[in-house]
């Protein structure tokens, strides 16, 4: 294994050598980098010409710039990152520290909402091939694939953010309008859940006066204003989803299951007490990353306790249900803190940049406006990716459903949760591992179009500004990022895949 | 899943659209007398798919009225106005197409002075759309053609001769893989834009590093096909590389060329639409639908037209472009098992009168011994009495 890995590093590197030098002969041919200087009639003209040759290194032949630039990018590896100068004279590592932050975690955002959604609409629609929700999901994703990127994003923006804005100022909803919105909600869950006509049809009426009923409360409460999930909504979410959770794995009739994920939700359901003060007073980051590291460990440890011949399934499960209680408390008082942040921000969702200008509130006022400068570009990315993600696991399911083993588990009785969930879907991922990899490298060159919409200063103007001033050193830096990404996450996948499927020799 | 397969009790899985497949082909065989080759089996199961069809009647409408309207190398067109004449704006510049006919209480059905309105400078923008269509379709074209030739060759180049020859070019391959496309064809058009301003070079240059997708798929073909039988036969009667694969090899990895050929034109118009949307695609003197598409996104909320219009023809093209690969993957290889019978995309009751076919089996229906292929009998016979009980 690790010859495996020595091996495919040592392929990586010199890949990544050869396209860098691909990408600095690019970047340097593509156009006269003192045009804007020859042209100009300042005073001080031959000065600035002077100042910029020394900075980019204009002086030199290609190949030593090159090489001045590589050296530099060797020096991170004592810690000294030198990524050059760009024509102004500003050194471009801090630079693309700060670029790199906002655009990676727009990208590993959407990436993460894409794989998550994608496989579930995958898994669905391959269980369900040839129904309506297959054909209708198979046109969305070639819609996706045809769609250009920077015209959604505009689209988005006017109808999605624009819209909601103007509605957020007076949220009402006439008759009419709850009726249609019941409606298509009642069409949209009968389509998923499928089964009968007669189910169907039961399906489409419960769901539809579910949302004709809860509207109008949601509503006359001010909801959209003034949300609340308060105690016993958490409550009572986090034990359906455990619930859920437990049905989707094994049954409600396992209990060596069952016990252990009640145990943790109860626990979440005291926890949201004992917190209420330190989320409204003490809160920051790291408190936000140790409360999920406790709802990860604390459920793993009883899980293992009590799973006893489950405890695999025990603790995936409990783990779950502790993340989705902790994240239902954080919703929580996100709701508890909206209607000031709707004081502070009247139009909640931004269409230009990354965060608003001079904003400040506490802990959770500034993260609501982070979310809501994040919501638009991440939801285009993962539209985008979403529909391959979906297209993959969907064809990958098929394949593996066709295979013997699978037939076995059906003769030998297992249930069809089982059948799919355990038996197909663990070994239609594998593929998925691979893709996923290309697709994060391939999605950050698809965040420079994004970025460019909604006016972020990332990774993308790093590289379009660069490059339209000729300027190397920041196009270079935002090659390197992609470049490594690829890599490092293509070597992931090739482990991962490895250690998934023994069959493949390494 | 399915519960109406009586046939046997698994689930409709791809196996079964295996064996629809091969029913398929043997009811076309049935119906003419007289057995079909190949390519005639496949244009068949093409002009059979429905939505591919609409695709080809879409894209034929698309090509035919940018390029007629406003002429191609030298030939005037029939639409009068010019793309680069600015005038004076009439009404604001609203659009004088019409299509709601009178007795709808419309205004008729006519095009107008300016069917797509004009943009601030009085242009027109029919013209404008119309031109950058023809750009678009002449990228995709282009890059198609270049992406399809450099990538099957070095793929089956690569896959045949393996060893050395393999690993350097697939790690030219990789060289070009690990820089996103966008970022390098970004520099290639910046380059392109400096040299000239022909949409001809620019489709050359990003021909020329997007044919790594297709050189992987290619490879991987080629390496199971020449282990076949029909190598080793043409190899011991003396044929030499070249012949064998562009003779042998290469016919038989057509579907996988093809199909991504067209993958290659949508991907391509998008493309350069993104470039000429980040300013490093087509420049201002000419024009090009992402162009528009960028230089009016400000107007959206006065002027919507001039933000539809080329979005909306970039979208209607790269659609029916993909709907058209794929109906021609399903030609190909029908039994292709991650790909479902498009065919009843727009029939949605599909299912009904596709996945029971198999089910109605009775257990022995007389079957031709005609030459078809080694098709289950009962299904071709099941098929077949389907057909006639709904006849």
């Amino acid at each position: 294994m690790l010859i495996f890995i020595l091996r495919r590093l040592a392929a990586a590197v010199g890949i990544m050598l050869a396209s860098s030098v691909l990408m600095y002969v690019l970047a340097i041919n593509s156009g006269d980098p003192l045009a804007d200087l020859r042209e100009s009639n300042a005073d001080n003209r031959e000065l600035l010409i002077q100042q910029r040759i020394e900075y980019m290194n204009l002086d030199m032949p290609w190949y030593q710039r090159y090489l001045t630039w590589l050296l530099g990018v060797g020096k991170c590896v004592i810690g000294q990152c030198d990524l050059g100068l760009n024509r102004n004279g500003q050194a471009v590592a801090p630079l693309l520290g700060q670029a790199a932050s906002s655009t990676l975690q727009l990208v590993f955002l959407a990436t993460i909402i894409a794989l998550v959604v994608g496989i579930a609409i995958g898994v669905l629609t391959a269980v369900r091939q040839y129904s309506g929700l297959d054909y209708a999901v198979t046109f969305l994703t070639f819609l996706f694939f045809s769609l250009p990127v920077f015209w959604a994003a505009v689209l988005f923006k006017e109808y999605l953010a624009i819209g909601y804005n103007d509605w957020m100022r007076d949220p009402q909803l006439s008759p009419v309008q709850i009726v249609i919105v019941a409606l298509v909600a009642g069409l949209l869950m009968q389509v998923f859940l499928g089964g009968s006509l007669r189910r169907r049809l039961i399906t489409f009426g419960v769901t539809a006066a579910f949302f004709g009923a809860a509207l109008p409360t949601l509503l006359a409460l001010n909801f959209f204003r003034e949300p609340r999930l308060g105690y016993v909504g958490v409550a009572v979410l986090t034990i359906a989803a455990a619930l859920t959770i437990v049905t989707l794995s094994v049954g409600l009739q396992n209990r060596q299951v069952l016990y252990p994920v009640l145990i943790t939700a109860g626990l979440v359901i005291v926890m949201q007490f004992v917190l209420v003060n330190v989320f409204i007073y003490y809160m920051n980051w790291w408190i936000i990353i140790g409360g999920l590291a406790l709802a990860v460990i604390v459920p793993w440890l009883i899980g293992r306790a009590m799973g006893g011949r489950y405890r695999n399934v025990a603790i995936g499960a409990s783990v779950a249900t502790g993340v989705i209680g902790a994240a239902l408390t954080v919703l929580d008082h996100i709701f508890r803190t909206w209607p000031s942040f709707l004081d502070k921000k009247p139009r909640p969702i931004s269409t230009i940049g990354s965060h608003t200008p001079n904003f400040t509130g506490d802990f959770w006022q500034v993260f609501l406006d982070h979310a809501t400068q994040l919501l638009l570009p991440t939801l285009i990315l993962t539209v985008i990716s979403l529909a391959s993600y979906s297209r993959y696991t969907r064809s990958s399911m098929l394949e593996v459903n066709r295979q013997d083993f699978i037939r076995t588990a059906r003769a030998k009785g297992a249930p069809e949760r089982i059948v799919i969930f355990r038996h197909a879907l663990r070994n239609a991922l594998i593929p998925i591992a691979t893709i996923a990899a290309f697709d994060f490298a391939g999605l950050i060159g698809g965040a420079v179009i994004t970025e460019r919409v909604f006016g972020w200063t990332g990774m993308g103007a790093l590289f379009t500004n660069g490059l339209s001033m000729v300027d190397p050193a920041p196009v270079m830096a935002f090659f390197l990022v992609t470049g490594l990404a690829a890599i490092v996450f293509n070597m992931l996948a090739d482990i991962f895949y490895a250690v998934l499927d023994p069959r493949i020799r390494v | 899943m399915s519960t109406t397969d009586s046939h046997n009790s698994a689930p409709v899985t791809s196996t079964d659209i295996y064996d629809l497949a091969e029913a398929e082909d043997a009811a076309l065989l049935k119906k003419s007398a007289k057995p079909l080759s190949q390519g005639q089996l496949v244009r068949r199961r093409f002009f059979r798919h429905k939505a591919a069809m609409i695709s080809l009647v879409v894209i034929v409408l698309i090509v035919a009225v940018s390029f007629s309207s406003m002429g191609f190398l030298g030939i005037p067109g029939w639409w009068d106005k010019s793309y680069v004449t600015a005038g004076a704006v009439v009404n604001g510049g609203a659009p004088t197409l019409s299509l709601i006919p009178r007795w709808l209480g419309g205004e008729g059905i006519h095009l107008g002075e300016h069917p797509f309105g004009q943009e601030s400078t009085g242009k027109d923008y029919f013209a404008l759309v119309m031109v950058g269509t023809q750009r678009s379709i002449i990228m995709g074209v282009v890059v198609g053609v270049i992406t399809t030739f450099v990538g099957s060759v070095i793929g089956a180049v690569s896959g045949y001769f393996r060893g050395r020859v393999d690993s350097v070019l697939m790690r030219i391959t990789d060289v070009v893989i690990v820089i996103p496309l966008l970022a390098i064809a970004a520099a290639l058009g910046q380059i392109a834009g400096n040299i000239g301003s022909s949409v001809f070079l620019l489709a050359l240059m990003i021909g020329l590093i997007s044919w790594t997708g297709l050189a992987r798929l290619v490879r991987g073909e080629i390496l199971s096909l020449r282990e076949r039988e029909f190598v080793a036969a043409a190899q011991s009667m003396g044929a030499g590389a070249g012949r064998i694969i562009f003779q042998h090899l290469m016919p038989n990895a057509i579907g996988v060329i093809v199909v991504n050929a067209t993958f290659a034109i949508a991907s391509a118009i998008l493309l350069e639409s993104s470039l000429s949307f980040l300013g490093f695609g087509v420049r201002p003197p000419e024009t090009s639908l992402g162009l528009l598409i960028s230089q009016y996104q400000g107007a959206f909320t006065n002027r919507p037209w001039l933000f539809w219009w080329p979005g909306g023809i970039i979208l209607a093209f790269a659609l029916a472009v993909n709907f058209l690969g794929d109906g021609l993957r399903d030609a190909f290889d029908p039994r292709q098992s991650h790909r479902i019978r498009r065919a009843g995309l727009f029939d949605w009751t599909g299912r009904n009168k596709n996945a029971p076919a198999a089910a109605i089996v009775p257990p022995q229906v007389e079957v031709q011994p005609g030459p078809s292929n080694p098709a289950a009998p009962t299904t071709e016979g099941g098929y077949d009495t389907d057909k006639g009980g709904r006849a």
